[in-house]
C-alpha cells in the first residue's frame, strides 16, 4: 500500500515538474527576450556560489562531526607500532588535499559567478600562458614528490619482512629488547570462518598441505612434521602487548583478507601462497576500553546488550575485507591484546588440557596419560590411524634431552598406544612382545622427560626459558638416558 | 587510405544518395531495418549506443537502489519487492520480515558494477560520442568501416542480452564482484553465482570485448586517415583527441581482459589451473588443481581495469573541454597542454595497474614502482583541472544544462581525484583498501564525473542528434539534483571509509566497529533514491524532447567553431550535402579579433597565425 502511494506520488511529482519545465520553455519562446539568458546566468551562477559555500561548510562540519571515528582521530587511533605512521600520512595528505580542494572549488564557482555571460560581451582570447602552466605543473609535482617519498618510506618500513637468514626467528614469547624474535601465528581463511593456529611451545608453526584436509584436520597439517605436534587452533586471537607478531595468512578456498581495523593491518589470503603481515600491538584491549570510556559515542548501551555500555564490551575484531561469497560479511574473530602474563596464562590453558598426567601418589614411577582435549587427541589418533611411515624418523631424532622434552607428547602417545596394544593382544604373541619391548624403552624416556620438566620446574610458559636453561645445564645427563628408541612402525600402524 | 577523402571530394555523391532527405535513404539505408535497426550510419549507431546505455543505466542504478535499501533499512520489511524478486527475498519465519538474500545482494552489487562500468560508461559514453562526433568533427562521411561499426553495436547488444538472461537463472547471476577474482569466480562449488551465472557473465563480457575492439579500430582509423582537408592533428577538437587515445587504450587493454577470461573459462570448464592452487572447497580437495596463481588473474584484469577507468573518464574530459570552451566563448586554456596531458594519462594508465593490488599479496617491493607512477599521473590530471578553471577565467559564460554539467564535472573530478592521492599511496592504502573510502573515490571520480561529462555532451549535442533541444528547466533541476545528490551519497562514504568500514558488506551488524553508522547509511540510501528520481526526470526529458522538444532553428545554435554544426540539421547518411568543408584553423577561435567566434572553415587572414600552432 505504502509502495503504491509512493509510486503514485512520484509519478504525480514527475508530471508536475515536467509540466513546469514545458510551461517555462513555452513562456520563454513567447517572450523571445534576448536578455533572458543573462538572467538565467546570474541566477545559476548565484546558485553555484551558494552551493559552493554550503558545500565547503558542510565538508568542514561533517568532518568535525565524524572526527571521533576518523583515521587517527578520536577513538579511531592506531593500536600498533606502525599504525600512527599510516594515520600521520593520511592526515598529512588530507591537509594538502583539503587546501587544494577548497581553493579550486572557490576558484571554480567564483569564476563562474564573475564571468557569467552578459549580452554583447565577448570572451577573452586567452589561449595559454606558459609561465602559469609551468607553475601549476611544478607545484603538484613538488607536493607529490613529498608525498611519494613519505609514502615509500612508510610502505617499505611496514612491509619489510623477517628474513630467516638474517637471524630472525619465531618464539613463543619474544625476549624483552630482542628485535629479532617474533610470535608467529597463522590465519587461514575459509568460507566463511577464520582458523587461527598457534605454534605451541616450540614457537614454530608446522607445515600443512591441502590434500591432508579432512573433518579432523581442518588445516591439513602434515603429522610427519614434528613442529605440528604442539600446534593448536584457537577460538580467538590472543596476543601480548608490545611484542612483534607476524601473521602468516593463508586460505583454504577463495581469496579472503585479514583485516584488523585498529591495528592498521590488512592483507589478502591467497590459496596456495602464504602472505605475511607483521605488526606490534601497543594498546591492550583493557586500556582501549578505559580510553573509550571517555568518548561520548561509546558511553551508550551496546546494541545487543543493553546492560553494558559500548566501551565495556569493546573488542578488537578481525574481519574479512575481500569478497569471498555470501557469508563474507560475517567472518568475525575477536582479537584480544593482553599483558604478557595473561597471554602465558591463556597459552597454558590452551595446551594444558590436551595431555593429562595421572600420577599414582603411592608409586612415583607409575604414570599414566589421558588425552582430554579433542583437537589434540584427534590429531594424534588420526596420525596413528593413517599409519604414516614418517613416524619412525621423528622418534629417531629424539637424541637429546631438550628435544625429548619438546616431544614428550609424542612419546606419551606412543606409550598410550603400546599399552592399548599390549592389553588387547594375547600374552606371548608377537604383538604383545613388540609392545612390551617398546614400552620398556619408551617408559624411561617419558620418565626422564617428566623429571626434567614437570617435577623439577613448574611446567608453564613463564618458566619455560628457565626450564630450558636447567635442561641445558643438565645436558650431561643426556648420556645417562638411552637416547634412541626405535618404535616399529608396522606394529603401530596396526 | 589517405586518398579516400580526396576521392570523395572529387566525386562527392558517388557513394551516397544525392538528396539527403530525412525520409529517404541511400542504397545502404533503403528499408526500415537498414535505417533504424541494422543501420550503418554512425549517427544512428551513436543513438543506438546512447539509448541502450540509458536502459542499462536505469537497470544498473535500480539495482543499486535495491541493495542500498538493504544497507540503509536492514530492519524494515522488503517483502513488497517479492513480486519482482521472488525467492531472492527471504522471509524471516519468526518476525515475518522480508530481506534480500545475501547471495542476491552480492549478485546485485556485481551486476551494478559490470553494467555501469562496461555497458553504460564504456559503451554508452565512448560508444555514443565517438560514433557521433568522430566523423562529424573530423569531417568524414562515416566511419572507416560502417559495417564493423554496426557489428560493434550488435556485439554490445548481444553482450547485454546474455547478461540480461543471466539475471533470470535459477542459481542467480554472477556474484563475485565486477572484478570477478578467481578462485571465487573459477569454482562453481564456491558460490551459487559462480555456476551458470559466471559462465554467462564471462560470455557477455567476451562479446563486449569484441564490440569494443571493432569500435576502437574504427575510431582510430577514422581519426588517423579520414580527417577532412586542412584538419591537422593539432586542429582537432579535444573531444577527438580524447576519443582517439581512449580507443588506443581500449585496443591495447581489452584483449588482455579477454585472454584472462579465456584462461578463467579453461579453469572452469577444462580442468586447467591457471588461477587455482591448493584448494579445498565445499568439502572436497581439488587434488589436481595446483600450480596456478590467483594473483595472475588480478594482474591481467587490472592491466585492462586501470586503463578502463581512463577509457571511461577521457571521453568525458574531452566532452567537458569542448562544452566548457564553447559556452565560455573562450578558447580552452592550454590546448597543447591538454593534448599532452591526455597522451601522458594514456601512457601512464598502463603503468599503474597494480595500485589496485597493493594488499593482495603481490611482492611489496613491486608496489614502489606503482606508487611512483600513480602519483605522477596526478600531475597531468592536475594540469587539466587548472586548465579547465582557467578556461572559465575571462569568459562570457552561457549557463545552461550542458555548461552546468561541465562545471559539475570539474568539481567532481577534483573531489574524486584528490582522494585518489590517498589511495595511490600504498602505506595509506593498507588501511583504506577495500573500504568505503575506495567506493566513494571511484564513484565520484569515474562514476559521477563520467556521467556528468556524458550529460554535458548529451545536452550540448542533443540538437545535433535530434534537431531539437532538451528542456532547460528540467535540465537544470536534473543538474542541481544530481550535483547535490551525488555529493550527499558519496561524501559521507569517505567518513565510513575513514572509520574503516569495509565495502561489499551485506550487513554491518556482526561487527561492533562497523555497526555504528545506521543513520548515515539511511541518509545515503535516501539521497540515492532522490538522485535516482532526478535521473528519471532526465530520461523523461530525453524521450519527450526527441518528439516534442524545442525545434532547432539555426544550424549552429551554440556558436561553435567545429564543423559538426556545418552539416544540415537533419543530415542523412553521408553528413554533408555536397563537399565536406575544408578546415583552416584550430577549433578554439573564440573572442579572437573582437569576434565572438571564428568557425574552423574560415580561412586564415593574411599574416594570421593559427591558434593551435
Amino acid at each position: 500500500m505504502g509502495f503504491t502511494i509512493g509510486a503514485l506520488c512520484t509519478i504525480l511529482l514527475s508530471v508536475f515538474i515536467v509540466q513546469i519545465g514545458k510551461a517555462r520553455e513555452l513562456a520563454s519562446i513567447v517572450r523571445n527576450d534576448p536578455a533572458e539568458q543573462d538572467e538565467i546566468n546570474k541566477f545559476q551562477a548565484g546558485l553555484g556560489m551558494i552551493f559552493m559555500v554550503v558545500f565547503l561548510v558542510a565538508c568542514v562540519w561533517s568532518f568535525y562531526h565524524y572526527i571521533p571515528t576518523s583515521l587517527g582521530w578520536g577513538s579511531n587511533i592506531a593500536a600498533s607500532v606502525h599504525g600512527p605512521e599510516i594515520d600521520y600520512l593520511f592526515n598529512l595528505t588530507l591537509f594538502f588535499c583539503f587546501i587544494v580542494f577548497v581553493l579550486t572549488h572557490i576558484a571554480l564557482f567564483w569564476f563562474v559567478w564573475k564571468f557569467r555571460g552578459k549580452q554583447g560581451k565577448v570572451g577573452l582570447y586567452w589561449a595559454h600562458n606558459e609561465m602559469l602552466e609551468m607553475v601549476w605543473m611544478i607545484i603538484p609535482s613538488v607536493v607529490m614528490t613529498f608525498l611519494v617519498i613519505g609514502g615509500l618510506q612508510a610502505w617499505n618500513n611496514i612491509m619489510l619482512d623477517f628474513p630467516e637468514d638474517e637471524g630472525y626467528y619465531s618464539v613463543v614469547l619474544p625476549d624483552e629488547g630482542n628485535e629479532k624474535q617474533y610470535i608467529e601465528i597463522e590465519a587461514t581463511g575459509s568460507q566463511f570462518e577464520w582458523y587461527i593456529r598457534y605454534s605451541g611451545r616450540d614457537g614454530k608453526i608446522g607445515t600443512k598441505y591441502f590434500t591432508q584436509i579432512n573433518d579432523k584436520n581442518q588445516l591439513g597439517q602434515t603429522w610427519s612434521d614434528e613442529k605440528n605436534m604442539d600446534d593448536f587452533i584457537a577460538s580467538e586471537i590472543v596476543l601480548p602487548v608490545n611484542k612483534q607478531v607476524r601473521v602468516r595468512i593463508t586460505s583454504r578456498d577463495v581469496l579472503h583478507n585479514f583485516y584488523i581495523r585498529e591495528m592498521r593491518v590488512k592483507m589478502d589470503a591467497v590459496p596456495g601462497m602464504p602472505t605475511y603481515f607483521h605488526f606490534t600491538p601497543t594498546v591492550t584491549t583493557d586500556s582501549m576500553r578505559r580510553r573509550l570510556k571517555n568518548v561520548p559515542e561509546w558511553q551508550v548501551p551496546h546494541r545487543n546488550d543493553n546492560t553494558k555500555q559500548r566501551w565495556e564490551v569493546f573488542q578488537y575484531e578481525l574481519a574479512c575485507a575481500e569478497l569471498c561469497g555470501k557469508g563474507h560479511y560475517g567472518m568475525r574473530k575477536i582479537v584480544k591484546i593482553v599483558s604478557e602474563e595473561e597471554y602465558l596464562e591463556w597459552l597454558d590453558k590452551q595446551e594444558g588440557g590436551s595431555l593429562v598426567e595421572n600420577v599414582d601418589s603411592t608409586n612415583a614411577n607409575s604414570v599414566s596419560y589421558s588425552f582430554e582435549k579433542g583437537s589434540v587427541k584427534s590429531k594424534y589418533f588420526s596420525y596413528f590411524k593413517d599409519g604414516e611411515k614418517e613416524f619412525n624418523p621423528v622418534v629417531d631424532k629424539i637424541d637429546n634431552i631438550e628435544h625429548l622434552v619438546e616431544n614428550k607428547l609424542l612419546v606419551a602417545m606412543c606409550v598410550d598406544q603400546m599399552s592399548t596394544l599390549r592389553s588387547s593382544s594375547e600374552e606371548g604373541s608377537d604383538e604383545f612382545n613388540t609392545a612390551e619391548n617398546a614400552l620398556a624403552e619408551l617408559k624411561p624416556l617419558l620418565k626422564a622427560a617428566r623429571l626434567y620438566t614437570v617435577d623439577q620446574v613448574h611446567d608453564s610458559y613463564d618458566n619455560l626459558n628457565k626450564a630450558r636453561g636447567i635442561v641445558k645445564a643438565a645436558v650431561v645427563e643426556k648420556n645417562t638416558v638411552d637416547p634412541v628408541t626405535t618404535v616399529p612402525v608396522d606394529t603401530i600402524a596396526q | 587510405m589517405a586518398d579516400i577523402n580526396v576521392l570523395e571530394k572529387e566525386v562527392p555523391q558517388t557513394n551516397y544518395d544525392g538528396h539527403h532527405d530525412d525520409h529517404h535513404g541511400d542504397k545502404f539505408q533503403s528499408s526500415f531495418i537498414d535505417r533504424y535497426i541494422f543501420s550503418q550510419d554512425h549517427k544512428t549507431i551513436a543513438k543506438q549506443f546512447l539509448i541502450t546505455g540509458m536502459i542499462w543505466a536505469i537497470i544498473g542504478s535500480a539495482m543499486s537502489i535495491i541493495f542500498r535499501l538493504q544497507l540503509g533499512f536492514p530492519d524494515s520489511d522488503m517483502s513488497w519487492l517479492q513480486p519482482l524478486l521472488g525467492g531472492w527475498i527471504q522471509i524471516n519465519p519468526t518476525t515475518g520480515l522480508g530481506s534480500i538474500d545475501p547471495q542476491f545482494y552480492y549478485a546485485l552489487v556485481t551486476m551494478h558494477g559490470t553494467i555501469l562500468v562496461f555497458f553504460v560508461l564504456t559503451a554508452g559514453l565512448s560508444g555514443t560520442f565517438s560514433n557521433l562526433l568522430i566523423p562529424l568533427q573530423c569531417g568524414a562521411r562515416d566511419m572507416a568501416s560502417p559495417m564493423l561499426n554496426m557489428l560493434s553495436y550488435w556485439f554490445f547488444f548481444l553482450a547485454g542480452a546474455v547478461l540480461f538472461i543471466s539475471l533470470f537463472l535459477n542459481t542467480g547471476p554472477f556474484s563475485g564482484g565486477w572484478t570477478g577474482y578467481p578462485p571465487l569466480s573459477g569454482l562453481p562449488q564456491a558460490s551459487d553465482g559462480s555456476k551458470a551465472g559466471a559462465t554467462l557473465w564471462i560470455l557477455s563480457l567476451v562479446f563486449f570485448v569484441v564490440s569494443v575492439l571493432l569500435g576502437g579500430i574504427n575510431y582510430i582509423t577514422t581519426v588517423i586517415n579520414m580527417r577532412t582537408k586542412g584538419m591537422h592533428m593539432f586542429r582537432l577538437p579535444l573531444t577527438i583527441w580524447a576519443f582517439l587515445v581512449t580507443a588506443i587504450l581500449a585496443l591495447l587493454s581489452f584483449p588482455v581482459l579477454a585472454s584472462g577470461f579465456f584462461m578463467l573459462t579453461f579453469d572452469r570448464v577444462l580442468g586447467t589451473s591457471f588461477f587455482l592452487n591448493e584448494i579445498f572447497v565445499a568439502g572436497e580437495v581439488l587434488t589436481t588443481r595446483v600450480g596456478g596463481s590467483a594473483i595472475l588473474f588480478q594482474h591481467l584484469f587490472w592491466f585492462l581495469g586501470h586503463p578502463e577507468v581512463y577509457i571511461i573518464i577521457l571521453p568525458a574530459m574531452g566532452l567537458v573541454s569542448e562544452v566548457l570552451s564553447i559556452h565560455c566563448r573562450k578558447p580552452v586554456f592550454g590546448y597543447k597542454a591538454m593534448v599532452f596531458s591526455i597522451l601522458a594519462i594514456g601512457v601512464l594508465s598502463f603503468l599503474v595497474w597494480a595500485h589496485h593490488m597493493y594488499m593482495t599479496g603481490m611482492n611489496p617491493f613491486i608496489a614502489n614502482i606503482f606508487i611512483l607512477f600513480t602519483l605522477i599521473i596526478a600531475v597531468p590530471s592536475a594540469v587539466k583541472v587548472f586548465n579547465w578553471i582557467a578556461t572559465i577565467w575571462g569568459g562570457n559564460l552561457r549557463i545552461n544544462s550542458a555548461s552546468l554539467f561541465a562545471i559539475g564535472f570539474v568539481s567532481m573530478f577534483i573531489s574524486g581525484g584528490l582522494t585518489g592521492i590517498f589511495l595511490g599511496n600504498a602505506a595509506i592504502d593498507i588501511q583504506q583498501h577495500d573500504t568505503y573510502f575506495v567506493v566513494a573515490h571511484f564513484h565520484i571520480v569515474m562514476g559521477v564525473a563520467a556521467f556528468f561529462g556524458m550529460f554535458a555532451g548529451i545536452y550540448h549535442w542533443f540538437p545535433r542528434m535530434y534537431g531539437r533541444f532538451m528542456n532547460e528547466t528540467l535540465g537544470k533541476i536534473h543538474f542541481w539534483g544530481s550535483m547535490i545528490g551525488a555529493y550527499a551519497i558519496f561524501g559521507p562514504m569517505h567518513y565510513l571509509g575513514m572509520a574503516g568500514v569495509p565495502r561489499r558488506y551485506y550487513s554491518f551488524e556482526n561487527f561492533d566497529a562497523f555497526a555504528g553508522f545506521a543513520s548515515m547509511n539511511q541518509f545515503i540510501t535516501i539521497a540515492a533514491i532522490a538522485t535516482f528520481f532526478c535521473q528519471i526526470l532526465f530520461v523523461i526529458n530525453f524521450f519527450y524532447s526527441i518528439y516534442k522538444g524545442k525545434k532547432q532553428t539555426e544550424m549552429n545554435p551554440w556558436g561553435a567553431t567545429s564543423i559538426e554544426w556545418t552539416a544540415p540539421v537533419n543530415c542523412g547518411h553521408g553528413n554533408w550535402e555536397g563537399d565536406i568543408p575544408e578546415v583552416h584553423r584550430w577549433p578554439y577561435d573564440f573572442g579572437r579579433h573582437g569576434r565572438d567566434f571564428i568557425p574552423q572553415t574560415e580561412p586564415l587572414a593574411d599574416g594570421e597565425i593559427d591558434g593551435g600552432h
